[in-house]
């Protein structure tokens, strides 16, 4: 299968690489735009993101393994990023995590991103989102919801298209 | 009576705001600007001319003003220390990485009231000959993202941004960068390896500060979203007037975060040390006192980072008598001003002003265990005493939470965490991961040893073979 990026995209990208003195600094941004036109990062796009930013894939790989947002496997439709950290878990999160993985058919005790089988919601526990306020709080993709409740939480999935 | 003192926040949360470049404009946005791009060179008392750039700086100094991230270090200062002879050019990095645990005050700013930051920025970069920014937005934000590229688009489509800045010649172009889910991109010198494209892993100071050596090895200033936007308010005041908000060494005004087991959680803006850690709790104003009955068992004073305090707890501090004697005095710990000076006296920290109140239900254990956590999952694994320390600690501590603690672990715990700081390390992070736990362990000692104890019980008491005949 060849890698092939849209000419709007690699447009887009050249436009960001602009935005720094040196090509190198676009990367984080150059994976992101990446990320969100193929769902993951695979190998072959980390070594066109190489070349377009004249480093070894090596310096793209090391981005990719180590920033928690990037994944280098597809997941699904919907991604619903639960805040495990300390306020939120004050205000239940671990028992809404649990809720979630239960009514999806997911294992709660495994560890990282679980996706169902029919490829439609992948549920992650992830470090503080920065709502505390608004405890607890879970990003549906882009949007965040705040104070989730197990029934917010079933209205949320069940509004999924 | 203790009461908000809206500066910052004083519009973002009215009717009809909205974060558009007609409504920052309605309510007087960018005034400040027009009038620092028309400021002329001055001759001070002293004789010497001082260009508009040098004024700009002096009334930062003047103000007071101390960085809103977490370090609490003077502005003024660090403006000061920045390398202006090197022939370099100098850039100027907002950071929006807010991820201190308990921290959501930037998020307000950045989705509500984005052209308020742009519009400190601006000023600020002038004030420092720099015509390269960026805003480093964590990657959790993408719609803070969006919402200041549009910002950012209308304030170059009106001319407030970009080139000839209102016809004044100054240029400087401000662009977005999302980070991607790395608490150690809040660490500057890590923020600025991951704005080149790396891994974020901090520099060791000396010689990597950045003031001098930064971005590309460039002078760079990095300043917290909520400084930015303070700088505005002193430019617009006038840094003596400034600096007359708060109390002295503690000025302005700061953003609370209020989280945890309380009826109000939310964002309050205060005058610096004007309100005590009590009036924040318990006052109607503010968070409203405890859900449910309950009592106050510990507050976290400044982000998951800071020392804890146990409820109760008693601490000396250093003050003035009517004669200007200095006298040492007891205050309970909720009568602390909440301010940098008393809780770094106190032994804590007001960190990133992040209040997480933890009452009578919460599991102590618990509680460390879920904060430790977090810290072995963002340790960036450069260094090894954090790397390595920081997962023990996490490990131990699942034990504990899962029926499988020792008595002994409350000094296992205290032993490693003495071991981490303390210079061992490149960054703050060594400190960051330790001292909660050196504090929840030495504060409430007795909930580790009992929930140990417990455990080695249970265990040695299922271990009895059942076909073993009692003792006679």
């Amino acid at each position: 299968m060849s890698f092939v990026v849209p000419a709007a995209l690699e447009a887009e990208i050249n436009e960001l690489i602009t935005h720094y003195p040196q090509p190198r600094s676009a990367a984080g941004m150059v994976l992101h735009a990446l990320q969100d036109h193929f769902g993951f990062i695979s190998p072959e796009a980390m070594e066109w993101t190489a070349a377009k930013l004249g480093v070894q894939p090596i310096n793209i790989l090391e981005l990719v393994t180590f920033y928690p947002m990037y994944r280098q496997e597809p997941i699904g439709r919907y991604h619903l990023k639960v805040c495990r950290t300390l306020s939120c878990a004050l205000a239940g999160s671990h028992e809404l995590y649990r809720h979630l993985c239960e009514r999806l058919g997911l294992d709660a005790h495994r560890h990282g991103p679980q996706t169902t089988e029919d490829g439609r919601f992948t549920v992650e526990f992830v470090e503080c989102l920065a709502s505390c306020g608004t405890a607890p709080v879970v990003m549906v993709n882009d949007d965040l919801h705040e104070n989730v409740s197990a029934a917010k939480a079933d209205e949320i999935v069940g509004g999924c298209p | 009576m203790p009461a908000e003192y809206r500066l910052i926040l004083k519009h973002l949360d009215e009717p009809g705001y909205e974060p558009t470049l007609a409504c920052y404009l309605r309510h007087g946005g960018y005034s400040v600007l027009r009038r620092v791009l028309a400021l002329e060179p001055r001759v001070s008392p002293e004789g010497k001319t001082l260009s508009p750039q040098e004024q700009l700086r002096q009334e930062v100094s003047l103000s007071g003003l101390r960085g809103r991230g977490g370090a609490g270090f003077s502005t003024g200062m660090k403006w000061s220390l920045v390398d202006r002879k090197s022939g370099k050019p100098i850039y100027l990095i907002c950071n929006a990485d807010e991820s201190e645990p308990g921290t959501f005050k930037d998020r307000q700013i950045i989705h509500k009231d984005p052209h308020q930051l742009l519009e400190g920025m601006v000023v600020s970069a002038y004030a420092n000959d720099v015509h390269l920014a960026y805003i480093y937005i964590r990657g959790e934000f993408p719609q803070g993202a969006k919402i200041l590229n549009q910002a950012i688009s209308e304030a170059k489509a009106a001319g407030y941004l970009g080139k000839n800045i209102l016809g004044s010649g100054y240029d400087l172009e401000i662009y977005v960068h999302r980070g991607a889910g790395a608490y150690i991109c809040g660490e500057e010198t890590g923020l600025i390896e991951s704005l080149e494209g790396k891994r974020p892993y901090p520099r060791i100071k000396p010689p990597y500060f950045p003031a001098v050596l930064g971005l590309y090895q460039c002078p760079t200033i990095v300043n917290n979203v909520e400084t930015l936007c303070a700088v505005k308010h002193v430019i617009e005041m006038g840094g003596a007037e400034y600096a007359k908000l708060g109390t002295p060494n503690n000025t302005g005004t700061r953003i609370v975060s209020l989280s945890g087991c309380v009826w109000r959680p939310g964002y309050y803006e205060i005058e610096v040390g004007k309100a005590t850690l009590r009036d924040l709790i318990f006052d109607p104003a503010f968070g409203g006192g405890l859900r449910d009955g309950r009592k106050l068992k510990a507050i976290i004073p400044g982000g998951v980072s800071a020392k804890v305090f146990k409820a109760g707890e008693k601490v000396k501090l250093k003050a003035r008598n009517a004669d200007g004697r200095e006298v040492e005095q007891e205050v309970d710990v909720l009568d602390l001003p909440y301010d940098f000076t008393s809780l770094i006296a106190a032994g804590s920290m007001s960190g990133s002003s992040a209040i997480i109140v933890l009452d009578d239900s919460v599991d102590i254990v618990e509680a460390l265990a879920n904060i430790s956590e977090f810290f072995a999952h963002e340790s960036c694994g450069q260094c090894t005493p954090c790397r390595e320390g920081s997962l023990w600690m996490a490990k131990a501590l699942h034990r504990m939470t899962h029926g499988e603690g020792r008595a002994m672990d409350a000094d296992y715990l205290a032993r490693i965490a003495d071991n981490i700081p303390g210079g061992r390390t490149i960054c703050a992070f060594g400190e960051a991961c330790s001292w909660p736990v050196q504090s929840f362990v030495a504060k409430f000692k007795e909930e580790f040893v009992a929930k140990g104890k417990a455990d080695e019980e249970r265990r040695s008491a299922s271990r009895q073979p059942a076909d073993v005949p009692s003792a006679p």
